[in-house]
């Protein structure tokens, strides 16, 4: 027999075999090939005087078929080289235990989700603890605000998402006077769609989609930005160094998008209604003038109103969540992406549980 | 002898700034060499260059017998599995385990049936001295000297014949980085491999390293053994090597090059 890497002349009693070429990583597939091959007899001379080349993974495939050989018969090994010898006694003592495995069961799995889940639910009324704290403290202490850090939130979470807001609103406003016009056109109600689009966008659509859109927007950074500070361990040097995390870097935060989502609101029904306007126009010919003069009849303020006092609540739960999320990052970098889309998520889906329950106190209250 | 490494009048700017200009320098076979310097020097880059991370602006680095800036990708991606890097933070795969880590080269560019994967897997944990437990961790379940030699074992998984270690034992207690010394050593005697490490650690300066450069200026103000090196003037390597704490430290070193130069 006469293959790449073996060559073996067998009788009854003894084999010849001779190792040649490389014994290297990347032939060591082929190798093993060869060497399943081969036939038994009473001795084995196994003869390494031809191997050009060889690494660990040719000494441990070595040693692996040396000791199933050493099974089935005698077997001598020659004409090896001193560096062999030194490799093969170093890996044939140096190998750990197999690896243990970490399987869970399915059960494991919920048991952990749901204490994890639970953990999130404790961490996350400490945090809001601290954060009361902190809020009371600053308010008794208003010095201790930090003003100039506030403002530059209030740029990046507020100003710089007027263009995005202005989009998504004109978009929506459209939308809804297109769906709406074509179905009061039928009962020749046409002129209703301006109630339709002027009471749906302040009260609801306004705030909602402000409210979304920051979430997506800014939400997602303050986890991001926490979280990487958090990795950096820059968030216990501030400790270190006596500044309290939650007033350098929650409170500002939460202030200034307190203070940026009701003006973002304000924007966003303002584009809305004129989103809705534009649509009246093209689909039913309604003017503007007839628009802007309808408008004035049937949007009360309350209206307005009821759709603003939604804006703060709204703020605080995207930044709260936003924040809480970002302290839980680990020290892993896998970990900032799985809180920075937990956050999004869960300030979305409160942001919508918020608005529910805003409907039902409002309605209850006849408002 | 074979020159494993050349570089050949590198030239690296950023921007305005000049890093390199005019880095001149050769690696040999189954050698450890440093490459030393003040931090800010390029010492860093210098290797990134050698790895194909970052384009020199100017100049000739061969690796392996290739010259870097005229390889076609294919030709890169072979020479890529020809190294091994040793990261300074480790850089290992964060969502993988240990054992993962190391296996997914073998994985991705080898045929072995998974038993052998395997077994490398467990000889390259047990070579680097670490426990079979530490296979199934996460990175960031290891400690600083965990994860370093953890990186290593990565880094050996393909049977390299070329390694590269940046600031291998910075991070390290004393004793674990002596380790750390000796087991690159071992490893280099064993595999035949040639080393090329950043280090900032005199232990290492003096014990291990073959020959080295040191980046001072913009370019290599010395090369060679510590001997050559000891006899530059150059005040980088003055400042370096012959300040009191290194004097008193390594006396009976630093005396043996002198009566060398005389």
């Amino acid at each position: 027999m006469n293959g790449e890497f073996l060559t073996w002349q067998a009788d009854q009693d003894q084999i010849i075999l001779k190792a040649k070429g490389e014994w290297t990583l990347h032939y060591v597939p082929q190798i093993e090939a060869e060497l399943q091959h081969l036939p038994s007899a009473k001795k084995l001379l196994w003869d390494l005087s031809e191997v050009k080349d060889f690494d660990s993974s040719g000494v441990l495939l070595f040693i692996e078929y040396l000791k199933r050989f050493q099974k089935q018969m005698q077997v001598e090994v020659v004409n090896y080289t001193p560096s062999q010898k030194e490799m093969y006694d170093l890996l044939r003592e140096h190998m750990v235990a197999d690896i243990p495995e970490r399987k869970q069961s399915f059960l494991d799995e919920v048991g952990e989700a749901t204490v994890e889940t639970l953990h999130d639910i404790k961490d996350f009324i400490t945090f809001l603890g601290h954060l009361f704290a902190t809020f009371f403290y600053a308010f008794t202490h208003p010095r201790t605000i930090r003003f100039k850090e506030t403002v530059y939130h209030i740029h990046q979470s507020g100003f710089n998402a007027l263009v995005i807001i202005a989009m998504t609103s004109f978009l929506v406003g459209m939308v809804i006077a297109y769906q709406g016009a074509v179905e009061l056109a039928k009962f020749g109600a046409d002129i209703f769609i301006v109630d339709t689009v002027g009471i749906s966008i302040v009260r609801e659509l306004g705030p909602m989609i402000t409210a979304i859109v920051i979430a997506g927007r800014s939400g997602s950074a303050y986890t991001a930005e926490i979280g990487a500070m958090k990795i950096t361990e820059e968030i216990a040097a501030m400790r270190t160094m006596g500044f309290d995390p939650y007033n350098f870097l929650v409170l500002p935060r939460i202030f200034a998008l307190m203070i940026a989502l009701p003006l973002l609101i304000f924007f966003s029904d303002i584009i809305g209604i004129l989103g809705g306007m534009v649509a009246s126009e093209m689909v039913t010919g309604i003017s503007y003038d007839q628009f802007i003069s309808r408008l004035y009849e049937v949007l009360e303020v309350k209206h307005y109103i009821l759709g603003m006092i939604k804006g703060p609540v709204f703020a605080f739960v995207i930044a709260a969540i936003g924040c809480f999320r970002g302290f839980q990052v680990s020290d892993n970098t896998e970990s900032i992406g799985l809180h920075t889309t937990a956050s999004v998520v869960n300030s979305i889906f409160m942001v919508i549980a918020f608005d529910a329950l805003f409907s039902v106190i409002y309605t209850d209250l006849g408002l | 002898m074979k020159t494993v490494i050349r570089a050949t009048g590198i030239v690296t700017r950023f921007g305005d700034r000049t890093i390199h200009d005019g880095v001149s320098l050769h690696i040999e076979e189954n050698e450890i060499y440093g490459i030393l310097g003040e931090s800010g020097s390029g010492k860093s880059v210098l290797m990134k260059e050698m790895i194909m991370l970052l384009e020199p602006n100017a100049g000739k680095m061969e690796v392996l017998g290739r010259e870097l800036g005229k390889i076609s990708f294919e030709e890169s991606q072979k020479l890529r599995r020809e190294w091994g890097v040793l990261f300074q933070f480790g850089a290992l795969y964060s969502s993988l385990t240990i054992a993962e880590n190391i296996e997914v080269q073998l994985k991705e560019y080898t045929k072995l049936s998974k038993r052998m994967r395997d077994k490398l897997v467990r000889s390259k944990i047990a070579l680097v001295g670490l426990d079979a437990h530490v296979g199934s961790l996460y990175p960031a379940e290891l400690s600083g000297g965990m994860i370093k030699r953890a990186a290593l074992a990565r880094a050996l998984a393909m049977e390299p014949r070329l390694l590269f270690l940046d600031e291998p034992t910075s991070g390290l207690d004393p004793v674990g980085a002596r380790n750390f010394d000796k087991l690159i050593v071992e490893l280099r005697d064993m595999l035949g491999i040639t080393v090329v490490m950043i280090t900032h650690d005199l232990d290492s300066i003096f014990n291990i390293v073959d020959r080295m450069a040191v980046l001072a200026d913009k370019r290599v103000v010395a090369e060679g053994t510590i001997k050559d090196v000891l006899r530059s003037t150059h005040p980088f390597v003055e400042a370096f090597f012959k300040n009191e704490y290194t004097k008193e430290k390594f006396a009976d070193k630093l005396k043996e090059g002198e009566r060398d130069v005389q």
